[in-house]
């Protein structure tokens, strides 16, 4: 299908200004596919549906719009966790703040380490699952990352990771713009959590790409900290082997703009898949979640679970499809996506879908907008408790349905913490 | 210790008079019932009382200590020492209710300026209080007042007072939909907890409850003001005869 000409325009103009990073010579070919499918598709455009409810111009435009630093005066999120950590400033790897890269049961890697060699395990999955997650819904800054990534991790999976890996993605130049490309393989029975925490740039262009072999296991928990005018976009393309059990979670506080897609395929049966988010938005904030899973394969179970918090003209985007196809009898599949808006000033947009072709399935989804509870309000100030702090409460309690999603507890109850901590802090 | 003196309501969003010269003194140390047909402004008494949105005061006053309630923030009068166990409480999905009793009691310490209580003492505090009203540690970990059944959920209500330790507290029908051995406890409860610094008004419609909480004054309310006031015998009276001879004759 031929681009419109204005479309075709602003792409080959954005693409004159993209420069192939060097080496990595095992994946110079995805970059150049995914250089000739973004020729192909186009950048995104408000026009487009898939972007009726998210403008993607200043996702991709040069130079990036800039971001304060936010000086957090607090403990950077998981430090208590015993975990490998690896940082990225600005997108730039930072071997004084990392641990080395080193841990029983996997192997740690950089992009833009890995590049002398023309033969590497990454090489069947760099830009592979990217390039299967861009049917039937193109997402060109998916491609553009796959082409451009200037670093990123791979890790392989080869047994039961002991420890969290963490990737931890400072922001400290107010005009960064930063794209990274991580690519995981669980293998076999093996497992592993990974926490992602950190603005990460004025702009974030982030993928990953996650292989979980059959009867593997990933846990993912993000989350994308507070600096208010930092943009992000970002693909999480997962395919699931049988029996293999991806969780996701993932916590917004503050940004201007964040776009987060995931994009998750079973193609083994039995596999089980959770995706959940947390936002809280103040003001400039709009956040997008945009979820696609496919089930082509037999009885697994899907799940997602999206609630946002709005307040002060605050903007919330659901787009969350379940797609069954013919082949995937006994799915169980479940999405729900909710908004609690504060005031009369915010917004919550919501688009879900179920498109199904096989007729032995359950599935079931759910939007819902809502204010807070006045009568709840009332019992919990009757009993002394300050109406701000009163909310509060009422927030954490409508963001715990997803925070439960969460397997590890004491994963979850650090996430619980820091909101908690962060909504009474904005209480002061 | 609670004064209130003429005083006239109206429904905020609608031109309904509900209280319409209520006056009404409770000593220090005293307990009041309040009893009356359905309808008769009880718990919007109650509610007013307490700072409940959606009322308007046309005229009169009410003050708590000396102190003028009406203009308070329901958490300012809470901290003043106002309690109200709910005739129907709230059930607050995802808020747990060790975490909510907490939040509550350190908020009224800190309004007060007082220190907050550690997590340690207020665990210990809570399971002694807890084991009187037989109310077993499981459902203190579950968010308020789900899933409890009503005479749990009123029996909640008594272990927030007695937790919070208010001077003035006001029970609307804490007994309706109580067992009778339900009703024993939280009678214990609310005995346990009457001093000369604190006063009680009980709202009820059955004299069985005050069988057990024996007050020292009982008031007849109908349509929106008190029309009766005597001693426990009262309530014995409304028993027996109902209450034809108390209506104000506009109604009846
Ligand atoms: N928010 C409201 N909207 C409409 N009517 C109201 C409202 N609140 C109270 N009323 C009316 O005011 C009157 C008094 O109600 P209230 O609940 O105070 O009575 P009560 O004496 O507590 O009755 P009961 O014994 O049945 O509990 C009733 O006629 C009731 O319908
Ligand atoms: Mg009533």
């Amino acid at each position: 299908m031929a681009l419109p000409q204005a479309k075709r325009d602003a792409t080959e103009a954005r693409l004159a200004q993209v420069t192939l990073p060097e080496g990595a010579a095992w994946a110079r070919g995805a970059r150049k596919g995914a250089l000739d499918r973004l020729t192909a598709m186009g950048l995104p455009h408000r026009r487009d549906e898939y972007w009726k409810f998210t403008r993607p111009e200043t996702l991709f435009d040069l130079p990036a719009p800039p971001a304060k630093v936010f000086s957090a005066e607090e403990p950077p999120v998981f430090e208590t966790i015993d975990r490998l950590r690896i940082v990225f400033v600005d997108g730039v790897f930072d071997p004084e703040q990392s641990d080395a890269l080193d841990m029983d049961g996997v192997v740690i890697e950089r992009l833009a380490d890995a590049s002398a060699t023309d033969i590497h395990w990454a090489k069947d999955l760099y830009g592979t699952l990217e390039t299967r997650g861009q049917t039937p819904v193109p997402r060109p800054l998916a491609a553009l990352n796959t082409a451009t990534a200037s670093d990123g991790l791979l890790i392989r999976v080869t047994g039961q990771a002991p420890r969290p890996i963490h990737i931890f993605y400072l922001h400290r130049d107010e005009r960064s713009d930063a794209v990274l490309h991580n690519v995981v393989k669980v293998e076999r029975g093996a497992s592993a959590t990974i926490l992602e925490t950190g603005p990460a740039a004025a702009r974030f262009n982030k993928v990953m790409e996650i292989d979980v072999a059959d009867g593997a296991r990933l846990n993912h928990i993000r989350t994308q900290g507070r600096d208010h005018e930092r943009r992000a976009v970002t693909h999480l393309f997962a395919r699931l082997g049988a029996e293999s059990v991806f969780k996701s979670f993932t916590l917004t506080v503050n940004g201007v703009l964040t776009r987060n897609e995931c994009i998750v395929e079973f193609t083994g049966d039995n596999a089980l898949a959770h995706v959940a988010g947390a936002a809280v938005g103040d003001g400039d904030f709009h956040h997008d979640d945009t979820v696609f899973v496919t089930h082509d394969a037999f009885a697994c179970e899907s799940r997602q679970v999206f609630k946002k918090v709005l307040r002060n003209g605050a903007v919330g985007v659901f787009q969350g499809k379940i797609l069954v196809k013919p082949d995937a009898q006994k799915t169980d599949g479940y999405q729900i996506s909710q908004s609690l808006l504060l005031d009369g000033d915010s917004q919550f947009l919501a688009k879900p879908e179920l498109e199904i072709y096989a007729d032995d399935v359950a599935c079931s989804h759910g939007s819902t907008t809502g204010a807070i509870d006045e009568t709840a309000m009332f019992y919990l100030r009757s009993r002394g408790v300050p109406k701000s702090q009163a909310q509060d409460l009422l927030v954490l309690a409508f963001l715990a349905e997803a925070i439960e999603e969460i397997e590890d507890p004491q994963i979850a109850d650090e996430i619980l913490g820091r909101l908690d901590a962060w909504l009474g802090r904005r209480r002061g | 210790m609670l004064e209130i003196k003429n005083l006239h309501v109206k429904l905020e969003e609608e031109d309904k008079q509900i209280l319409k010269g209520v006056d009404l003194t409770v000593e220090a140390g005293k307990v009041h019932a309040i009893m009356g047909p359905n309808g008769s402004g009880k718990s919007t008494l109650s509610y007013v009382l307490s700072g409940r949105d959606g009322y308007e005061v046309t005229d009169g006053s009410a003050t708590l200590l000396g102190e003028d309630i009406l203009e308070m923030e329901p958490e300012e009068r809470a901290a003043a020492g106002m309690f109200l166990a709910f005739q129907y409480p709230v059930e607050i999905p995802g808020v747990g209710n060790m975490t909510f009793l907490r939040t509550a009691l350190n908020a009224q310490r800190k309004a007060r300026g007082e220190d907050e209580m550690s997590a340690a003492d207020f665990l210990k505090m809570i399971r002694e209080k807890a084991k009187t009203l037989k109310i077993d540690a499981d459902m203190l970990k579950r968010p308020v007042n789900m899933g409890f059944s009503g005479g749990e959920k009123k029996r909640n209500e008594i272990l927030q007072m007695a937790v919070l330790e208010p001077k003035m507290c006001i029970l609307d029908e804490t007994d309706s939909g109580l067992d009778v051995d339900a009703m024993k406890l939280v009678a214990d409860g609310v005995n346990a907890l009457r001093d000369a610094g604190r006063s009680f008004l009980v709202i009820t419609h059955y004299q069985r409850l005050l069988d057990h909480i024996v007050p020292d004054v009982v008031h007849i309310m109908s349509n929106g003001k008190i029309v009766k006031t005597g001693g426990p015998e009262l309530a014995l009276e409304v028993e027996t005869n109902g209450y034809a001879e108390f209506l104000d004759p506009e109604v009846a």
